[in-house]
């Protein structure tokens, strides 16, 4: 039914969304990539010369980048542990009926719309403080010594605050794929004598393979970029025990102004984020043809 | 056949599911309580849960102390500014790549879809310095601006999976009916489209009030929204317990109620129509 008049008619109404997208795309990065190649500094502005690849070998030799590739890596991997784990198990109980579903299922998907510096500076301060934090009184109620959290695990507290925004995410999307799972499928096995464990392995897992593969590719793309907690609670630190690739970057482009360094690591960035996304563009991507 | 659920086995899970639901919102609801203490209360110890003179001081202080109302409205002015943007330039493309498809339309979404990849911290330092240069640095159109571009992708790609479930055959009996095209839209399709856009528009604007990559590089005082605002609590004055909860308060409870009304759109509209 699409006529060559409807056709161009199309053409005309995509036209608005590409151009920006292409522009906010292919302008600043090429730009990036160029700085990536000169010897920039803000301080000393007019004095750029071509640095060839001497920004890439200063950057991925510095001790620091080991350091927050290992961070970025261990920050990734252990809030996806937590948040699959966890949402998976959150799932299968809020998928059984009791009573109150509708506010439980509230309660326990709120935090993902807390933004982050408030999550992060309330977990800072009124939990993990040392000295006023709630966490702090608990340890002191049951006589323990309270434990200053950011100072002594600040990854691992990091790890924390953000699974807590990210649980919800995932048990909210394991949970809609729980919900359309066959129940005849399930009273069948339970008919052929199939126990619970071996239910869960043999037909909820392989249904909701798909939904954990999506929860973690999307996760790691905004896993990967993680910033506000950071800079609120530890500003990378102590030292660099907290720095991830991202806040690298704003450290050596905003705060050092070195612009030819920081463009080399938004390089590498772009292309560690890559990895991750052909892998959910191949994903999602099947399902469009569906 | 409904399966029988034994009264025993539905009371453990309801306690289990409560306690666990409880504990996972307890920050937000401790937050809620301090903002409502005195700050000598907030770090009394033991510290107390409902049984405290309950006070509304801190929000008028928090109020005089900073232009919280500047920072709130810019929060307003970004979020709903970036999505009616956004929704104005993707609805005319998702339309036409859901009812016209055309050869390219798939690689198009998918394209699309890989600039939502791009590490923010990959295109930081052009932006910042073309927004230097152009006055942008620090104001709310800036924000707006990108904020619009970077929700872009996914604006398209919930308004195409939602107009993708508009029968086309509808269509094709309103023409034969004799409707022109523009009564065909106003009168068929806008009806239909109405809750696929609210939806989209309500994500929308919760993902762009709780950015803080870009509003956090990009403001400094004048444009700064609310995450802004709030990471300069971070010290020394976070410690003042009572203060930073109303601030923190007043800063998350619109979204917490919008986020409540979207859970079902979230869940495609942040999987890309990968989950429904």
């Amino acid at each position: 039914m699409a006529t060559a008049h409807s056709r161009s008619a199309a053409r005309l109404m995509i036209s608005p969304a590409v151009i920006l997208l292409l522009g906010w795309m292919i302008i600043p990065l090429s730009m990036t990539i160029y700085f990536s190649f000169l010897r920039y500094n803000l301080l000393s502005p007019g004095n750029e010369s071509w640095a060839g690849f001497d920004n890439y070998r200063y950057f991925l030799t510095d001790p620091a980048f080991f350091d927050a590739m290992g961070n970025t890596f261990i920050l990734v991997l252990g809030v996806l542990l937590i948040t699959v784990v966890g949402g998976i198990l959150l799932g299968l109980l809020l998928d059984q009926p009791f009573f109150g579903q509708g506010i439980v299922r509230i309660l326990v998907i709120a935090p993902f719309f807390v933004m982050p510096t408030v999550s992060a500076l309330v977990w800072k301060n009124m939990f993990m403080n040392p000295v006023n934090g709630l966490f702090a009184y608990m340890a002191t109620a049951v006589g323990l010594e309270p434990f200053d959290f950011l100072s002594h695990a600040p990854l691992a507290s990091i790890i924390l605050i953000v699974s807590w925004q990210w649980l919800p995410f995932a048990t909210l999307i394991l949970l809609t794929a729980l919900q359309s799972l066959d129940q005849e499928q399930l009273e069948a096995s339970e008919m052929d004598g199939a126990g619970p464990i071996n239910r869960f392995i043999f037909i909820m897992l392989p249904h909701l393979g798909r939904a954990i593969t999506v929860v973690i590719l999307i996760q790691t793309i905004f896993l990967l970029s993680i910033f506000a907690e950071i800079l609120v609670t530890t500003n990378g630190g102590p030292g660099t025990a907290t720095t991830n690739l991202t806040y690298l970057v704003y450290v050596q482009s905003l705060l050092q102004f070195d612009v030819g360094g920081g463009s080399a690591g938004g390089i590498v960035a772009v292309i560690l984020a890559n990895i991750v996304a052909i892998f959910l563009m191949r994903m999602i991507g099947k399902n469009l043809d569906a | 056949m409904a399966r029988a659920v034994s009264t025993r086995r539905k009371l453990i899970v309801t306690l289990l599911a409560w306690t666990i639901g409880i504990a996972i919102f307890f920050p937000i609801l401790w937050t809620v309580l301090t903002s409502f203490k005195t700050e000598a209360e907030a770090i009394a110890s033991p510290p107390s849960l409902f049984f405290f003179d309950w006070t509304t001081e801190n929000y008028a202080a928090v109020q005089s102390r900073s232009n919280y109302g500047l920072h709130f409205s810019n929060s307003v002015i970004i979020s709903l500014g970036s999505t009616l943007l956004g929704l104005l330039i993707a609805i005319p493309a998702a339309w036409s790549m859901a009812f016209v498809p055309g050869k390219w339309t798939k690689d198009i979404l998918m394209w699309m879809l890989s600039t939502k990849m791009l590490p923010p911290v990959g295109v930081l330092i052009p932006i910042y310095l073309m927004f230097r240069d152009t006055g942008l640095l620090d104001s709310r159109l800036g924000l707006v601006i990108v904020l619009t571009l970077i929700n872009l992708p996914i604006i398209v790609w919930m308004l195409y999976t939602y107009f993708k479930e508009i029968p086309v055959d509808i269509l094709e009996a309103a023409r034969m009916d004799g409707a022109a095209l523009w009564s065909e839209i106003i009168y068929v399709l806008t009806p239909m489209a109405v809750p696929g856009i609210a939806s989209t528009l309500l994500l929308n604007v919760i993902l762009a009030w709780n950015e803080a990559f870009w509003t956090l590089n990009l403001t400094a005082a004048k444009a700064a929204p609310l995450t802004a605002f709030i990471a300069s609590y971070s010290s020394p004055e976070g410690l003042f317990y009572a203060k930073l909860s109303a601030a923190s308060t007043m800063a998350i409870a619109p979204i917490l109620i919008l986020g409540w009304f979207s859970q079902k759109q979230l869940v495609r509209g942040l999987t890309f129509g990968a989950v429904k």
